[in-house]
């Protein structure tokens, strides 16, 4: 034990040398990157003459929870808006969103990459014409069209669900799983619904996995579309919330950036325990070109 | 199976898409009474080149091409340099891929006014008071969002912020595809490291830097969200240096009521897209090929 654990440990002793800088560099580079989040966290916690006083925000002893309470108060009645309903605004929407699209554009792809139908190659063109849309590019005409949908729930949902970027994912991944698997089901007597469900579906979780986190993110975020669609305070996702609660006059900065950790805490949470399947879903988004 | 998301897609894309070219023909306003008059390419005239309208608009898209200009290279480089940074498996280096990719889960509305009090106006802001600590006060304080001077830099710096992680995601997943062997039959020909960066890793990750840079450019195309906040929440931003095209719809359909207009520029900035889609695909084809 001794003999070989010797050499290995001088060799490591030498890299770990040879890593000071690495580490150095990375260091710095990491405390740049998490200065802003970290102004935030401190900014959230000091008292609210503070926040914008230079390096004052970081003075532990006088930190406290009152930013948290304070922005519960400022935003609990019917012309603020409730608090907790911008989060059940932007739960409600990001998880329907998310579902409905993972099952609705899935089954396309499925029946674009599997099922003999007419029109399947005419829907396919579209569907990657329709994958250099921007959303942009439509927001003014979809605000003028569905504008008697205005503060509404479902416009901030179904125009989302069905997604073109989305099949064009599932549709690579199911492209590659190989026929022979859905042929031996069809001679059992499997419909393409069962095979769908029981056995593609099942087969690919990554691509659902990738898919859900790149509509998670966009739509948590999402601002675009509620800046045009939504003025009433009770149906307001929360970063439209959060740019009105900063517009405010005269601003209570230190309850802004408590909103600010509340709001992206969830996905934090989510990212940290979903870690893996972020990179992936970001890396395979990589695909399309 | 399909129809569902492609019924969807044709509602929500495609059928807003066209009427933005109709609209862009007429004068359409919302709640107008009168029916829209048809005005042929007007609009697109008067943006293009109406000394009264498309002084505003060209300028929006100078912001644009400027910010392209800057954060393509800028942003690819960071991305890069941050992927070779954390690409070698050393201990704790997970934590820093997590931490550099952070602010991808922070929606851009949350970035936008956490920067907005970093780069706050006089003493207090973190920044002002940084660098005047750092020299002394020799650094006099700047108004960062409202000099017309630095007031797209700081947008461009805080976009940056928020988006190079998860150009580094994508990046990191081609250099791990690059073939251990390379690099050790460059390391038995005495190659330094810049020459097996130029001669081995660069090439061996082409098509996924040129993918990443067209998309870059596509996102600069698309930046709406920072400059709005900033601009109207009461960010102090200088509307004049910082206006992008998606603004311009943005406000010429909602300020204005002018949605034959907004239409206009919609189409406009659609087509800017394809173009540079097309050569997006056509500069990752070849080198595919």
């Amino acid at each position: 034990m001794a003999q070989t654990s010797a050499p290995s440990q001088r060799i490591s002793r030498r890299e770990m040398a040879s890593r000071v800088p690495h580490y150095a560099t990375l260091l710095i580079t990491g405390l740049l990157f998490l200065a802003p989040v970290a102004y935030m966290v401190a900014a959230s916690l000091a008292p609210a003459s503070d926040t914008l006083a230079g390096f004052a925000v970081f003075d532990v002893t006088q930190w406290g929870l009152h930013n948290y309470s304070g922005v519960a108060a400022s935003l609990s009645s019917d012309s603020t808006g409730h608090l907790w309903r911008f989060f059940a605004v932007s739960f409600t929407v990001t998880i329907a969103v998310v579902g409905l699209g993972l099952v609705v554009n899935s089954m396309a792809a499925y029946a674009l990459s599997r099922l003999a139908w007419r029109g399947r190659g005419l829907a396919l063109f579209a569907i990657l014409l329709l994958l250099i849309v921007p959303f942009e590019a439509v927001a003014v005409p979809m605000f003028y069209l569905y504008n008697d949908a205005r503060n509404t729930l479902w416009i901030q949902i179904v125009p989302f669900i069905g997604n073109a970027l989305s099949i064009f994912l599932f549709y690579s991944f199911f492209s590659g799983i190989p026929h022979s698997i859905d042929e031996a089901a069809r001679m059992d007597g499997a419909g393409p619904w069962r095979i769908f469900w029981r056995i593609i579906a099942p087969m690919s979780k990554p691509a659902y996995a990738s898919v859900a986190i790149l509509t998670f993110l966009t739509q948590w975020g999402s601002f675009l579309w509620p800046v045009l669609m939504i003025s009433d305070p009770n149906l307001r996702p929360l970063p439209l919330q959060i740019s009105v609660f900063a517009g405010q006059l005269p601003p209570a900065w230190g309850q802004v950036m408590a909103f600010g950790v509340l709001l992206v805490l969830p996905v934090i949470i989510v990212f940290l325990i979903f870690q893996r399947w972020f990179i992936e879903g970001v890396a395979s988004s990589a695909v399309k070109g | 199976m399909a129809s569902p998301a492609l019924l969807l897609l044709l509602l929500f894309v495609a059928v807003p898409f066209l009427a933005a070219i109709g609209f862009s023909l007429y004068n359409v306003r919302l709640g107008d009474p009168r029916a829209p008059t048809f005005m042929g390419f007007t609009q697109y005239a008067r943006i293009l080149t109406d000394p009264d309208i498309s002084r505003q608009f060209l300028q929006a898209l100078l912001h644009n091409l400027i910010f392209a200009a800057v954060v393509v290279p800028v942003q690819t480089a960071l991305a890069l340099s941050l992927a070779l940074l954390v690409k070698k498996t050393i201990p704790g280096v997970g934590i820093f891929r997590s931490l550099f990719f952070l602010p991808v889960v922070f929606p851009i509305a949350l970035v936008a006014i956490i920067w907005r009090l970093i780069l706050a106006r006089g003493d207090d802001g973190l920044l002002n008071s940084a660098l005047g600590f750092f020299s002394g006060g020799a650094f006099g304080s700047q108004d960062w969002l409202g000099s017309g001077l630095t007031a797209l830099a700081s947008v461009i710096v805080l976009s940056i912020w928020q988006g190079c992680g998860f150009q580094m995601v994508i990046l990191l997943a081609a250099l791990q595809q690059v073939p251990a062997e390379l690099y050790e039959a460059a390391e038995l020909d005495r190659a330094s490291a810049w020459q097996r960066f130029i001669h081995v890793t660069v090439p061996g990750i082409k098509t996924t830097l040129v993918f990443v840079a067209l998309y870059t450019m596509i996102l600069s195309l698309r930046v709406f969200d920072q400059i709005y906040v900033l601009a109207k929440s009461g960010g102090g931003l200088n509307e004049g240096a910082t206006r992008t095209v998606m603004y311009e719809a943005v406000t010429a359909a909602f300020d204005e009521n002018n949605i034959g207009r907004a239409s206009a520029i919609s189409v406009v900035f659609f087509v800017i897209v394809v173009i540079l889609s097309v050569i997006q695909r056509r500069a990752t084809r070849e080198k595919e090929g």
